[in-house]
């Protein structure tokens, strides 16, 4: 009888090229995508073994971490940043790989141009040098974030040598409440399990909360699989999946699509197929979540307090404490009506079309608080162009907000969009990390809906007051 | 293509008491614009490190001129977390650290400490604390590890095996690195590629 079987397994073990007694799987990888940060050493190792591209039609290249966002068509000023576009552009010109460079039409973060040009497909195994790879997942596929010498591997070999994770389900249901959305769902399953607590796992979400999603806001939840530990998180295609696939421009067109969509219709985990761990979420148990610490794990409810010390175990007491005096804040204390200095909306979690069409809605007539500095940066130029034909630019025009190019930027600072010593941003990035956003910048992790709130009051504040 | 080897080490160890240390903070983005693997060692642990006037911070364990020789870092549990970045495993080689000891790494910061030939030894909860208080005892401890043996001694006898796949083993070793194997594989991996165009 066939053994149930989790979708993982189904994707993983189609892959395996070579499976050999005490070495890791040899897994082939259909899908490889490239940018400017963690791929120029792999090239030149490449260059030191004497050897090429193993098959440059599964290899997307674009530029996205280190370009500025501001005057996109000029020639980069900080040399070092120029210099690294440059070297991709060599690179990719060299081995003959596709580039979507600064001034392209599909330029973008890597994670939101393979999905909206139709790179990204069900049944897949998908890497790129950049931990939240995992966003691809939301296809029904494999997708994980590997470091440099692996992207070499990817290279040269289009394959990569892994030891096959444990699986975990996490299964949601139940209706979401008001003003709760998919970034508040990571936020919370995160904080539940912890900054490591699916690490060696790769997470499968399944519930029908999960199914009354969009694919942007699975996109969301996958993304920050990796903020809990887990090498990446998938959810099975659906009628949703494919209707998002159909159309886009590198996606199997016509026959071929349907075709392709009987074949991906079979990728779900079988009844009664066993995972290493589960974990089953309520919807209705979901509040608007903010983090209030220096790692995703360190998240509360909006209308809960940051953790008295008698709340956190003695042995997290001395990581739990540097934490707070990072952020400035105290034990017990309330982040409702906390002023902020700054909102940052974008990176790969929160900067598709979606969350700006969310933020405009709420922000349509309505000016930034004093004080505060705003910043959306769209996911790519895609993005861009339809907020623009959706005029949503004016509304943000209007409120007083910046419309920049699009870019990694505040996610991570390595331009210079940074946010200054000493002051609060209220962030849709994946990351609050010391220093992640500029040095000693402190960083209050929250949906797009919280951070358009935030904006226009100032404030922290519960959105179930305002929508 | 071979690089180092990694067998055996006996040295001192840096102690840095801290749990769920990121990626970013081994090294944040900004210092990431490099375009080959060396020199990120001066900005190992920038920020904790440095203060804004890039004035080193006195009480910071690598400006303790007491661990200037140290090749092992020692590090709370779950080490590594956060970004992929491979300059994080190059920052801890570059410095001159060999080997980093944790209670709990996070998977690719691991990988990617191997793939640069820093053995990331993880050890239990206990052992870890005993580690720390022979370090506080006497910072010039001498720390020795065995990756044939898969153990952990330090100068009182007290001892520690680490787990380690057997291939990652060989190749720390013997000095193999991943492309050679796969490679060998080229022909599988060729039917592959064409069934699965």
């Amino acid at each position: 009888m066939h053994t149930p079987t989790t979708l993982f397994d189904k994707i993983w073990d189609a892959h395996v090229v070579k499976h050999a007694e005490g070495h890791p799987d040899a897994l082939f990888i259909d899908r490889h995508f490239i940018h400017e940060v963690t791929s120029p050493q792999a090239f030149d190792g490449l260059r030191k073994r004497g050897i090429g591209v193993f098959n440059v039609s599964r290899t997307t290249a674009t530029a996205d971490h280190n370009v500025p966002t501001k005057d996109q068509h000029l020639p980069i000023k900080e040399a070092l940043s120029r210099h690294q576009v440059e070297t991709l552009r060599k690179n990719c010109a060299d081995f003959g790989i596709e580039l979507y460079d600064l001034g392209h039409p599909f330029q973008g973060i890597v994670h939101i141009i393979g999905p909206e040009l139709g790179l990204t497909l069900p049944g897949m195994t998908i890497v790129c040098g950049d931990s939240h790879t995992s966003t691809h997942g939301a296809f029904g596929n494999i997708a994980f974030g590997i470091g440099t010498s692996e992207v070499e591997q990817v290279l040269a070999t289009q394959c990569i040598l892994q030891y096959k994770p444990k699986r975990m389900r996490i299964s949601i249901n139940g209706k979401l409440g008001k003003g709760v959305t998919s970034k508040d769902i990571i936020l919370y399953i995160i904080s539940k399990i912890s900054a490591s607590g699916a690490t060696g796992y790769f997470v499968e979400y399944a519930g029908d909360t999960i199914r009354s999603l969009s694919m942007e806001a699975r996109m969301t939840i996958c993304n920050m699989s990796i903020e809990m530990g887990a090498r990446g998180g998938l959810i099975a295609p659906d009628e949703t999946t494919f209707d998002y696939i159909r159309g886009r421009r590198f996606a199997p067109q016509g026959e071929a699509f349907e075709k392709a969509v009987d074949t991906w219709r079979t990728l779900k985990t079988d009844e009664g197929a066993t995972f290493d761990r589960e974990l089953d979420i309520n919807a209705e148990d979901i509040e608007p979540m903010i983090t209030y610490g220096t790692n995703p794990g360190m998240g509360i409810g909006i209308s809960h307090h940051v953790p008295n010390l008698s709340e956190i175990p003695e042995s997290e007491l001395a990581s739990y404490t540097k934490s707070l005096a990072y952020m400035g804040l105290e034990p017990g204390m309330e982040l409702v009506g906390k002023p902020v200095d700054y909102v940052f909306i974008g990176s790969c979690t929160n900067a598709r079309i979606e969350d700006l069409r969310q933020v405009a809605e709420f922000v349509k007539g309505k000016q930034k608080a004093n004080g505060v500095e705003v910043w959306i940066v769209p996911g790519s130029v895609q993005v861009a162009n339809q907020a623009k034909a959706e005029g949503l630019d004016k509304v943000f025009a209007e409120a007083g907000f910046e419309l920049r190019d699009p870019g990694c930027s505040a996610c991570l600072g390595m331009n210079e969009d940074k946010i200054p010593a000493g002051k609060y941003c209220v962030s849709t990035s994946n990351r609050n990390f010391e220093g992640r956003q500029g040095p000693q910048s402190r960083t209050f992790l929250a949906s797009p809906l919280t951070a358009a709130v935030a904006a226009v009051t100032g404030k922290v504040q519960d959105v179930r007051a305002f929508v | 293509m071979s690089k180092e080897t990694f067998t055996k080490l006996t040295a001192t160890a840096a102690p840095l008491p801290i749990e769920n240390i990121d990626t970013d903070q081994i090294i944040p983005a900004r210092f990431l614009k490099a375009t080959t693997r060396e020199g990120f060692g001066d900005n190992l642990f920038r920020d904790w490190r440095y203060n804004a006037d890039d004035t080193p911070k006195a009480d910071f364990v690598l400006n303790n001129p007491t661990y200037t020789d140290a090749q092992i870092l020692v590090a709370g549990k779950n080490f590594g977390m956060g970004s992929s970045r491979e300059h994080a495993a190059w920052a801890i080689h570059d410095y001159g650290f060999k080997v980093v000891i944790s209670s709990f790494f996070a998977d690719i910061f691991k990988n990617n400490a191997l793939n640069t030939f820093v053995l990331p030894a993880q050890v239990s909860d206990a052992f870890l604390a005993e580690i720390f208080k022979a370090i506080d005892a006497d910072p010039h401890t001498p720390i020795t590890v065995d990756l044939a043996n898969q153990t952990i001694t330090l100068a009182n006898g007290l001892n520690e095996s680490f787990d380690i796949n057997t291939y990652k083993k060989t190749c720390l070793m013997n000095g193999y690195d991943d492309i050679d194997y796969l490679l060998s594989l080229k022909e599988e991996i060729n039917r592959f590629d064409l069934a699965h165009a």
